[in-house]
This record gives C-alpha cells, structure tokens and sequence, in this order.
C-alpha cells in the first residue's frame, strides 16, 4: 500500500521549548523572521484549578488540502507519501493557497514563492526523521507511515486518544495531537 | 481549538525583520583544524564535527554540520549520553552565537572612564602584554591574591589553570553562592556526596516526582528533560510545588501554589506526617539513619494544620500529598534542584529536602539517587601550582562562613570595596560570565568596579561587564575551539571532546591559546608545555588509555556502564562524619547552627508590593544568550507575570508595559505584563537575562526587563554564605 505520512504530537510530554521550531529553521535555513512550524499554549481554567495544553504545530499535510486546490498554477501538490509541497517554481506568490488554509500554516517567503512544512522529504528520503522530530528532547513528535499498522505512530493513534483540529473544515489533516 | 494563531505567535516572538547574519567561516588552514572531517553519507557533502555544547552549562554532545566553511546547524550527538541525539533549543541555537554580528572582533584597550565601552582596537600582543605588566605590578605591591578570577563556563579550565600558577586563592564562580552551593552543602553534610552536575538522580525510572520550584521543562537541561518525559511516558507521577502554575505543574498530579519563602514549612510537615503515620523506610532509617528520634522530636508540632498557616496549602492536601509522595518509595524522588538561593536559610531548605529523600530510603536505589562513577583522567604533568600566602578574601573581616566550600562571588566582589575584608582585592580577570547580571546587588558590583586598579574581560559578545574592563580579549566560541576533555560522573560514565567545526573568526583566539600567551609573559611558561590545545588533549587521552582518534571521530568515548544502586550491587558508605546519613548534624551543632532545620518566617511584600521571583525560559541561559538573533525567534523578550485579578485591581491589561519599582527605589526598564492565572497574587516573576542596558547588544539592547537591576537586596546564608535573592520586592507602575 501506498505510505500515508503523519505526525503525532504527545500534548503531555511537549514543554513547549520551541527547539522544534529552531531546528526546523536551520535545517531548512527558513528566513529570519519565519517558521514553518511554532508552538501553542492554551490555558483553561482560573487560579489555582488550571490546565495548560502545548501543541507544536505545522502543516497538517491533510488528505483533502484546500490549498493544493486553490492553486492556480499548480504549485501545491501533493507528492509522495501524500506530503503537501510547494513547487517554488511554478508558484507566482498570489496567496490564494494562503487564504485557503485553516491552519495559516502557510507564508510567503521572502523570495516571492510560499513556503511550508515538508516534513522534512528531503530527510526522510534518506531514511532519516523530519529535523522536529529528531531534535524534540521530550520525543513528542511521531512521524511515520499511517498505513503501516505496525509503524509507531499507527500503534499510538489506536492506543491513545487524540483530536485534531479544523476537522470540521473537511480537510482530513495529518496532525495528530495527543491527549 | 483554540489559543493563539501562528501569526500572533510570530509576533509575540518578535520575528520581524531580524538583522541578517554577517560573517562567513574562514576558509584558512588554521592550526588545531582537522584538515579532514569524517562525511555524514546522509547529509549532501556537509561535515560533520563532534563536539560539546556551550550554551549553558550542561554541556550535551552535539554533531556540528559544516558546509563550505559555514556551520549549518547544530544536532545532538547521538552517541552521546547526555544529549542521545536530541538537543534544547539553545544547542540548536549555537549559529546565533558563532555568526551574531555584534560578537567581540579584536583586542581592546579602554580610552574613557570605565562603564562604557569606548575603546581603541589593540593588537594581542599590545592587549596580553600590558595585562601581564599591570599583573605584575599589582602583584609586587599587593601580592598576587589580590588579583581575583571571575568565572564560568567550560573554557574556564585554562584560566583556573593560570591564575592558580600565577597564586592567588580568589578564583570565584557565581554558580556556587549564587546558585546551587546550598544544595552541595546540605547534601554533603546530611550523605556526604554533592550530588555533582549532571545531578545523580534516576529520574527516568522514578514512579513519583517531587519538584520545589524547580521548573524543569523551563529549565532544560536537555538530559533531565529526557528522562521526565521518560518518566511520564512510563505513568511516573509528579507533585509540583511552585507559586507558578509551571510547565512542569502542569503536567503534575498535585499542584501546590504555596505562598513563597514557606518551603521548609512544608517540608517538615511532609516530615511530620510520614513519620507520625510511620510511612518511612524503616529499614533504612535503622540501618543507615543517624538522629532519627532527635528529627521526629523536632516535627512532632509540625503539623499540617500549623504549615497551613504559613504555606496556605490546606493540611488535607499537605496529609495527602505526604502520603502520596511516600506511597511510591523507594522509587519517589524529591528533586532537589539547582539554582536554590533564594531567602538566606537555603542550606537548611535543602538540608529538609535530602532528609524527606532519607525518610523515603531512595539513597542508591533505582528511581531515586543514583551512585554513578566517572572515566578517571591522568593529568598532563605542569609544575605544583604555589600555596597562596593568604586565604580567599570573600567575607568581610572576621566573619565565619563555617561550610564555605568555594570562594563565594559575591563576596570576593566586596572584598573589592577597600577595607571590607582582611585585604583588599585590586584585580579582576572576568571570563564568561556577565557580574553585573551575575551577582546580586548590582550597585556594589559597580562601586567595586569602579574602585579596582585594573580589569580585564574575556568574553565573546559585548556584554555590560566588557563595558567595565580596561582590556577586553575576545574569545573565539564553542565551536571554533579546542578545550579540555569532559569526565563527569555519570550513570554511564563517558569522556567527551570539544573540538572547532571551524577556524575562529576575526581577530578572536581560543581561551587555552589566551592562557598560554598570558602564562608566558608572566613567567609561568613552564606551566604550559603544549603547543597547542590539541596536543594537550591528545597526550592527556593517550596518558588516560583513551582512543584518541575515536574521540576525535565520535565526539565522545563512552564507558562500561557501573552500577549505580543497591539494586545492582551497590553497597551504601556515607562520607559523613557518623557515617550514617545524618538527619541530625553534629557539624552544624558544633558549629552553633541548627543541627535540624528549622523554619523561619521571611518578611512580606509589603501592601501593594510584590515579591519578584525569577527563572529560566526554555530558548535562555543565564544572560549570555538574550543577543542570539536565532534564539530570538521564539524568544526575544521576557514580560513580566502577573496574577490576572491583580491586573484587575490595578487596571492593567495583558501586554501593557509597565515598570517595576523595588524596595529601593531602583527602576526596571519597561517591560510587558503577562496577564495570567497562572502565578498567585503575592509575587510577580521574569525570565532571567533581559533588560538589556549595553547598546552594542543590538538584538538584547531594551527588550524587557533585568530581575538582577531589582535585586538590590540579598541574604546570606550562614552556613555556607549562598546570596538569598527572593527577597526584593517591587511595586508596578505604568511605563
């Protein structure tokens, strides 16, 4: 069977230290000012009864993306493993993809194309883990084959509850956030 | 869901239009370089150097990528035991330190008043020799011990070396009485072990955690956090005790907001009930407890219902917790921290944590603390360094600091003040670490440094102390120098190499090259016999027995792994003087302190003050990291908590920019409010590292707020003369 690609993201182990966010940056050497994946901090409740949920966010690479849709030119297109990329090449940075988005997970690098997460393709084609993955000191990030009932992650989406966000927008995303 | 979008987290980072990175890797053959660095397959014609981390004192492994002469980035050495392949943010970080534009570039000779950094450019050899004049006549007049060394960091180890030869006994590191000295002595007095860095503590394998304002998770020493993932992954459960609804609080079983300055109260109450209600490890208390009848004397009045009044925990939740927390010895770990100077009694703080760690019989078990050993390391022979004819001057005359085991900072910095202490201190050589952000009382810092005959700064960035020096030697960073061999005590204990990724940059030269050169214009060459650091680490591993050209591949050489608990074989000894682990302290009696700790109530903001407390954000370390342009991205300024109904009463609103005014009238520039529910309503807290006054810091320069300008006041412990800085208090006022 083809691969299906996601990523699963452990809210209870995540402290929120970003260091998902910068080693993205230098491995990918996005643009200062720029991330392709960042890191959320919820907070529900009032002194003292609180909970606090992190989320280290990106791309959720959906089944049905809005962007790839969107795109005039053709740039975004889903490639292998159902990965969501950019050609840069052909993108003329007219935004539409970016307004398409509910996860705003999209931006317009300084160059004029958009840029994005990758999950790291040109990693993982080396049978490497995305840069976020393989840095995370709390190994809250899963990323595998979706597909393969053996694969880490599909073991973790059958035992563990998990939500994901926007589902209602009918995109099918690829985020997994565990809770 | 909800929370924030990307978009306004980018913001709040302060990703704008950052300054772009300057610079690029020298592309020269400069000596100590490998000419040929192993390729990584996987990575596209990028080298990779195996190296050790300098952004914070922990000092992970880390695979430096190097291409077309440029560092690339920065990962965990996977072979390494402290980092596994795996890094905080800070290590990620490192290129922001290498190519930030605002880095020391050449030698400096100062040309104005001391306290701004007006300079002239100087040649090394125009800068080291006129140190070593100034040396030289300062130690003619006043003796060598009146030249006192400031420092931190792992680069240190050349300079220690130097100025022990040179003679003088004031080599001072604010990480002892401004940081973790109480917990070594409350440690070695009640087991006889220090605890040592990394801590030896078995926190994958704990089944229940109990951490007393330590914000792990915050504070990310990159193992630990590991290992408390590990922890909670495996259903390990946690009891957070911190006026701050914590990252680490939010993932625990037992929040306790306690009022701060209260913890001993709560420790001896937790004592109280696990004693009374016999919830102790009976067989160790037996067999290896010394003054076990005189520690169940002392708490039988402290009860639940007393610590009440003072932590404002219910005593239901203090019985509760004390009986959680004792449910799953001896595998149930009370962390005992690592910055703990906080009100002047920290010693005895600590002293009741290692005596709650007692009580629960986690001494060498599995889950608890663990025994490891080191990689033992042959010295390079270098002649006997010379016995300094007079003791550290770090405590006014006359005064008796009884378990002083380091020369306290802070106090060699008031032996500075002429006519404190039996002599006076004329010389500072500083190397990495920022004094005035470093120690407590930054007006005495100033007062000290404007007394002193002569300053010299060693440091990579133009940080405030540089602005007080009368020549400033820039370093070259981590990753374009050698430095010494790593060996700590570790479960799995390793040896670890640093080693450059690239050439230095500028006009910058490595700490080991700057000792040398320093110790032959001094007359100590014979204490430097290498020619460079490279051959010294290369004899020193040789002399060890160590594979050097494993070393220099890996990055590290990793040992047998030695058992470490009673579990494995291990057999309990206690360096104390009973030999036991001592609830009770004959030392501290001796000494006319209190044998057993006991509980002192702190004086309280007063109305409409609030206490200032202070701690670490995930991305920072100490002061040195707030310029990293790259760590800025998701980090580039602190804000000040604050409880949402005190924003209420006082008509603040989240993200509005306040100031904080102190007890003496000393300003905080501005700084953003955290509206939160998430600390209580008696103190406010800041990110260390901010507030940034040195303008050649352009990425730090403004942004948010300095905690250390607001800590004007601290109290000294008695026992070993830690620096107490909890105790300021500030009033907020609209910027």
């Amino acid at each position: 069977m083809a691969k299906r690609y996601a990523m699963a993201m452990d809210t209870r182990l995540c402290v929120g230290c970003t260091a998902c966010v910068l080693a993205c940056k230098t491995e990918n050497n996005v643009p200062d000012g720029y991330t392709r994946d960042w890191v959320e901090e919820v907070v529900s409740g009032t002194f003292p009864t609180l909970q606090l949920e992190l989320r280290s966010n990106r791309c959720q690479h959906c089944d049905n993306a809005p962007c790839v849709s969107a795109c005039p030119t053709g740039a975004s297109y889903i490639g292998p493993g159902g990965v969501v990329l950019v050609n840069a090449d052909k993108c003329t940075g007219c935004k539409a993809c970016i307004a398409s988005c509910p996860y705003n997970a999209r931006f317009v690098h300084p160059k004029g194309h958009v840029d994005k997460c990758t999950f790291c393709t040109h990693r993982t084609a080396k049978g490497k883990q995305p840069a976020c993955v393989t840095v995370c000191p709390t190994s809250a990030l899963v990323f595998g084959d979706r597909n393969d009932p053996d694969s880490s992650i599909s073991q973790l989406l059958r035992s563990r509850r998990y939500k994901r966000a926007n589902v209602e927008a009918g995109t099918k995303p690829n985020m997994f956030f565990l809770i | 869901m909800g929370g924030l979008t990307r978009r306004e987290i980018i913001q709040l980072s302060g990703g704008g239009a950052a300054a772009a990175v300057v610079g690029s890797g020298l592309l020269t053959n400069w000596w100590g370089l490998d000419a040929n660095q192993p390729m990584d397959p996987k990575t596209d014609g990028e080298t990779v150097v195996g190296s050790i981390c300098e952004l914070c004192f922990w000092k992970c492994g880390i695979n430096v990528h190097v291409k077309g002469g440029r560092v690339t980035k920065v990962e965990g050495n996977p072979k390494h035991p402290l980092s596994r392949g795996r890094l905080c943010p800070r290590g990620v970080g490192g290129p922001g330190l290498l190519y930030d534009p605002d880095r020391l570039k050449t030698p400096l000779i100062r040309v104005s008043e001391r306290g701004t950094q007006r300079f002239r450019e100087a040649t090394w050899d125009e800068a080291l020799d006129l140190i070593a004049k100034r040396f030289k006549e300062i130690a003619a007049t006043h003796g060598p011990e009146s030249i006192a060394m400031f420092q931190h960091g792992f680069g240190a180890t050349w300079f220690v070396h130097l100025m022990k030869a040179f003679g003088t006994p004031n080599l001072a590191a604010p990480s002892y009485a401004q940081c973790k000295g109480p917990r070594t002595a409350a440690f070695n007095l009640t087991t006889g072990s220090h605890l040592g860095s990394p801590e030896s503590v078995d926190i994958a394998n704990s089944r229940c955690l109990t951490f007393l304002g330590y914000h792990l998770g915050e504070n990310m020493h990159n193992t630990q956090v590991q290992d408390f993932s590990t922890a909670l992954k495996n259903g390990g459960q946690l009891v957070v005790v911190d006026p701050r609804f914590s990252i680490a609080a939010s993932k625990a079983r037992h929040w306790l907001p306690i009022k701060p300055g209260t913890d001993i109260a709560l420790l001896l109450a937790w004592i109280n009930v696990i004693i009374e209600e016999k919830l102790y490890d009976r067989d160790f208390v037996a067999k290896y407890g010394h003054g076990f009848d005189e520690l169940k004397k002392h708490v039988a009045d402290k009860t639940p219902e007393w610590a009440w009044t003072q932590t404002t925990i219910p005593a239901a939740k203090i019985r509760e917790t004390a009986r959680f927390i004792a449910g799953f010895k001896p595998a149930s770990l009370v962390h005992p921290g690592r910055h703990v100077t906080w009100y002047g009694d920290d010693t005895q703080r600590l002293r009741a944590v290692a005596i709650l760690n007692g009580l629960l019989g986690n001494w060498g078990r599995k889950g608890g603390f663990i025994l490891p050993t080191n990689i033992a390391l042959e010295k390079v022979p270098t002649p006997t360094y010379p016995k300094p004819k007079r003791a550290v001057a770090d405590r006014p005359r006359g005064k008796v600091i009884p378990l002083a085991s380091a020369p306290l900072a802070a106090g060699v910095r008031d032996a500075s003040i002429p006519g404190t202490a039996d002599y006076d201190i004329k010389a500072w050589l500083v190397y990495g670490t920022n004094l005035p952000l470093s120690l407590p009382e930054p007006q005495k810092t100033r007062e000290a440094l404007q007394k002193l005959e002569f300053v010299v700064a060693i440091d990579v960035l133009p940080a405030e102390i540089v602005g007080w020096a009368d020549v400033v030697l820039p370093e070259s960073t981590y990753l374009e120098r050698w430095d010494d061999l790593y060996n700590p005590t570790y479960e799995q204990p390793f040896v670890a190499l640093r080693r450059p990724a690239v050439a230095p940059m500028y006009a910058s030269k490595p700490g080991w090259w700057i000792a040398a050169e320093l110790g032959k214009r001094l007359g100590l060459g014979a204490y430097f016999p290498w020619k460079s650091a490279r051959q010294y680490v290369e004899r020193r591993a040789k002399l060890s027995g160590l594979d050097f050209e494993a070393l220099v591949r890996d990055g590290v050489i990793v040992g047998k792994r030695q058992p470490v608990t009673v579990e494995e074989g291990v057999a309990l000894t206690f360096d104390t003087p009973s030999k036991k682990f001592e609830f009770y302290s004959d030392d501290l009696k001796k000494a006319g302190l209190d044998p057993l700790p006991v509980y002192t109530p702190h004086p309280e903001p007063p109305e409409g003050s609030y206490r200032l407390l202070f701690g670490r954000a995930p991305q920072h370390s100490f002061g040195r990291t707030a310029n990293n342009r790259l760590l800025a991205e998701t980090y580039a300024e602190n804000e000040v908590w604050i409880n949402a109904d005190v924003c209420r009463s006082l008509g603040i609103k989240d993200k509005q920019r306040v100031v904080l005014v102190n007890q003496d009238q000393v300003k905080s520039l501005p700084v953003r409010v955290k509206a939160t529910e998430r600390i209580r309503n008696d103190c406010v807290y800041m990110v260390h590292g901010f507030g940034r006054r040195e303008k050649k810091l352009r990425q730090a320069y403004g942004k948010g707020a300095s905690d250390s300008e607001l800590v004007t006041r601290s109290v000294q412990d008695p026992i070993m003369g830690g620096t107490g800085m909890n105790v300021n208090f500030v009033r907020i006022e609209r910027a």
